[in-house]
């Protein structure tokens, strides 16, 4: 492969080079069968006596080996002569254009949707059929954005790499439950309360990891965030396990609560009773949690603890050394980050109704975890970008009941979401491994106020 | 004191699974300074791997040797194995080297999901299960009414472990290859100017440590019987611990790490309590790197400016 790439430009337009192309494609073809010859050739299955055997898939893997050398041949003989020679072209200055145009036209039309989203869903697909539209699209991708612009304070603005972020989602969460179980306490009074619960346990779990850095801290933190969904699975007592706490009380409107009775929303504003209205509420809630959590981010770059967070990032000897305290500085980047986990997850449990530890595993704060790197570590928009391209491209595969007429009725779309969304995370950190929006205006600059590539922007070692 | 005996019989057998995945992580980090997040993952495919080629002998071919049959699946979840973490290095991390420092652990994060998510898709979301390959034991000692038993598995997995770090500790000592992998983890630019074909080094790095995750995926079915397409986290984030508890980057270190990490477990679930027993490997690891970041046998790591 490698020396068939080598190959100079139009190479494969004469005869000897098209072999060169085609045994490259049968080299590929051979591997992608050696790779796919076990797991794809053949299916375990348990039969009626509860015995495992094996069946056969072979249609199957030659059709996937098949279409892997059709696409690499293809990919040799007619793309990649065309590609080499738009290498050989001088770069053009799109990545700062790119930024400028997003910043002065996209962005207040993404806001503008955003503020009219429910109605014009309501508008497109009627009362009934909205409520999943707003719901799983919505709500969730705008949870998924608050808690990327939350972690962004810790990775992005101080350059700790967090890996176990869902912790503090998870502490919000069970606060929210389980304090509105006990006491009855409303959702208004509950958010703050389990906002600075989770930055508590942030401080408490950033004071073991002070000294550590990079990719040590990176799995650390994981630690952490394993041992606490595991303490959720077994302290049976409190959070009933992998049974999880049902019946949480949803969240009012100043005390109107969002259901059929007669003091209910619909009833005391004369309207038919409907779910729309509640999650339309829901929508709103998130979106003003996730607008207060940007603010905080942008605002904050400009105090002198954002200040010192980046300074941080950029060189942690050389600010320890102009007087800055290391230890305070990362543990109010701590704190503030899980923070917002807290509120994004009392918000959780009160959409949801019900919460176990199954919704905190590691491939939660993973998830999150890409969605700030994908989206360029900093950059706020780009952040939000990832979030609804990575959440809303899973959301939409849950809807593509029309593949099963072209693939049959065992098909099943949903499987292939988390499948997809590994193959994203690593095809995107292959082709734009500084996320989608690669450039920065810094917060500190010397005469005029520019844009520069993410390049120059250190990404901090611990 | 029977009772103890017993779980260190038991402890040292998972250990000597943990401390072969671990030789992966640690001699990964070692020469390109990266999490290979993806490797627990890749030691559970090499148990699907080995489980398919343990059915294919048994139920189609009918081989009732099981000498033969262990030797076939082991050469054949390592060769497969080998072959998977092979693209993965030339798709997902060779790309990426000498980019910025965190893509290579995104990428790996994404191949880790990949590889679960395309067992899930291809084989099914149950536990697959098997009857046992190997039964019988000796029996050590039997006072007390408490008999302190070592299944012929446990011999099995003992002695092809020691017998693979030989192997292992040959290869990286005494032959070309390990000397240039050596080179490399010294100084990649300088190998690279003495005639160390570093891309090459590092692709035989991923593929000795597939092999060796493949033995602990075929030995890890044997013992328990049962695997399944999730199986891949935990054990991977322990062999990480056994790798970090032995100083990351140290070979003997990752092995007598994986010992630790199999005994505490075992003892820990004996004595104390089964339900946490994950949340004491992981609390070694937590506590290991705060407290002795550069491990038991591996060289502090100095920061210049």
């Amino acid at each position: 492969m490698a020396g068939a790439d080598a190959m100079p430009a139009n190479a494969y337009r004469t005869g000897a080079h098209l072999f060169g192309a085609m045994r490259d494609a049968a080299i590929t073809g051979l591997i992608s069968l050696g790779l796919f010859l076990p797991l794809v050739g053949f299916q375990t299955i348990t039969d009626i006596r509860n015995v495992l055997i094996l069946t056969t898939r072979w249609p199957l893997l030659l059709g996937l080996v098949g279409s892997i050398t059709a696409c690499r041949c293809i990919y040799l003989i007619a793309l990649a002569p065309r590609l080499e020679r738009g290498a050989l072209r001088p770069p053009q200055r799109t990545q700062a254009l790119l930024g400028d145009l997003l910043r002065n036209w996209f962005i207040p039309f993404a806001v503008a949707f955003v503020i009219v989203y429910p109605m014009l869903v309501v508008l497109a697909v009627g009362f009934t059929g909205a409520v999943r539209w707003i719901d799983n699209f919505g709500v969730q991708i705008l949870i998924y954005v608050m808690l990327g612009w939350g972690l962004n304070i810790v990775v992005g603005l101080a350059g700790l790499l967090d890996l176990g972020y869902v912790a503090f989602y998870a502490v919000g969460a069970y606060s929210y439950a389980l304090l509105a179980k006990a006491f009855g306490l409303s959702f208004w009074i509950l958010l703050p309360l389990a906002g600075v619960l989770a930055s508590f346990w942030g401080i408490l779990l950033g004071f073991p990891v002070l000294r550590l850095r990079g990719d040590y801290l990176a799995i650390v933190t994981l630690a952490f965030g394993e041992i606490i969904r595991l303490i959720l699975i077994n302290w049976v007592a409190l959070t009933n396990g992998y049974a999880g706490i049902t019946g949480i009380p949803r969240p009012t409107l100043f005390g109107i609560p969002f259901n059929a009775e007669d003091n209910g929303f619909a009833a005391v504003f004369g309207l038919e009773f409907s779910p729309i209205y509640r999650v339309i509420f829901l929508y709103y809630v998130i979106l003003t949690l996730a607008v207060i959590t940007c603010y905080f981010n942008v605002r904050l770059r400009r105090l002198p603890i954002g200040r010192a967070w980046e300074a941080l990032r950029e060189d942690e000897i050389a600010c320890r050394s102009l007087g800055i305290n290391t230890t305070n500085t990362k543990l109010t980047a701590f704190a503030m980050g899980a923070m917002f986990a807290g509120f994004a997850g009392s918000f959780f449990a009160a959409r949801q109704g019900f919460i176990s530890p199954e919704s905190f595993t590691f491939l939660e704060s993973a998830t999150i975890l890409s969605i700030v790197v994908l989206g360029g570590m900093g950059s706020q928009i780009g952040v939000a970008i990832a979030a609804v391209v990575m959440i809303g491209g899973t959301e939409i595969m849950r809807q593509l009941d029309f593949l099963k007429q072209i693939f049959g009725p065992t098909f099943d779309p949903t499987q292939y979401r988390m499948l997809l969304f590994g193959l994203a995370m690593v095809a995107i950190m292959r082709w734009r491994p500084r996320g989608l929006i690669a450039t920065r205006v810094p917060s500190a600059f010397l005469k005029t106020r520019k844009t520069i590539s993410v390049d120059l922007v250190t990404e901090g070692r611990g | 004191m029977d009772y103890f005996a017993q779980q260190l019989i038991n402890g040292i057998t998972l250990g000597s699974i943990y401390g072969l995945i671990a030789i992966g992580y640690t001699m990964v980090f070692g020469i390109i300074g990266m999490v290979n997040f993806a490797h627990g993952d890749v030691f559970m495919v090499s148990a699907f791997i080995a489980l398919i080629a343990l059915l294919i002998l048994t139920s189609w071919l009918g081989i009732g040797s099981v000498v033969i049959a262990l030797f076939v699946v082991l050469v054949a979840a390592m060769l497969f194995t080998a072959l998977v973490n092979w693209v993965i290095e030339r798709t997902a991390y060779r790309p990426l080297r000498g980019s910025f420092r965190l893509a290579p652990l995104i990428s790996a994060i994404g191949m880790s999901i990949v590889l679960s998510n395309f067992v899930q898709v291809t084989q099914g979301p149950r536990n697959k299960s098997i009857p046992p390959l190997v039964q019988g034991e000796f029996v050590l000692s039997n006072s007390n009414n408490f008999p302190v038993t070592l299944s012929y598995k446990q011999v099995i997995i003992w002695g092809i472990t020691a017998l693979l770090l030989l192997a292992f500790w040959y290869l990286v000592a005494r032959t070309r290859l390990g000397r240039a992998q050596r080179a490399c983890e010294q100084d990649q630019k300088m190998a690279a100017l003495l005639g160390v074909d570093v891309d090459r080094t590092i692709a035989a790095t991923f593929v000795i440590a597939a092999a060796l995750a493949a033995v602990a995926g075929t030995m890890y079915l044997m013992y328990y019987g049962v695997v399944s397409f999730s199986d891949g986290f935990v054990p991977g984030v322990k062999a990480f611990t056994a790798a970090v508890l032995g100083g990351i980057g140290s070979l003997p270190g990752a092995v007598i790490g994986g010992l630790l990490i199999g005994l505490i477990e075992t003892l820990w679930s004996a004595y104390f309590s089964i339900d946490y027993k994950d949340v004491a490997a992981f609390s070694v690891l937590a506590i290991t790197l705060i407290f002795l970041p550069q491990g038991l046998l591996g060289r502090p790591d100095v920061e210049k400016v």
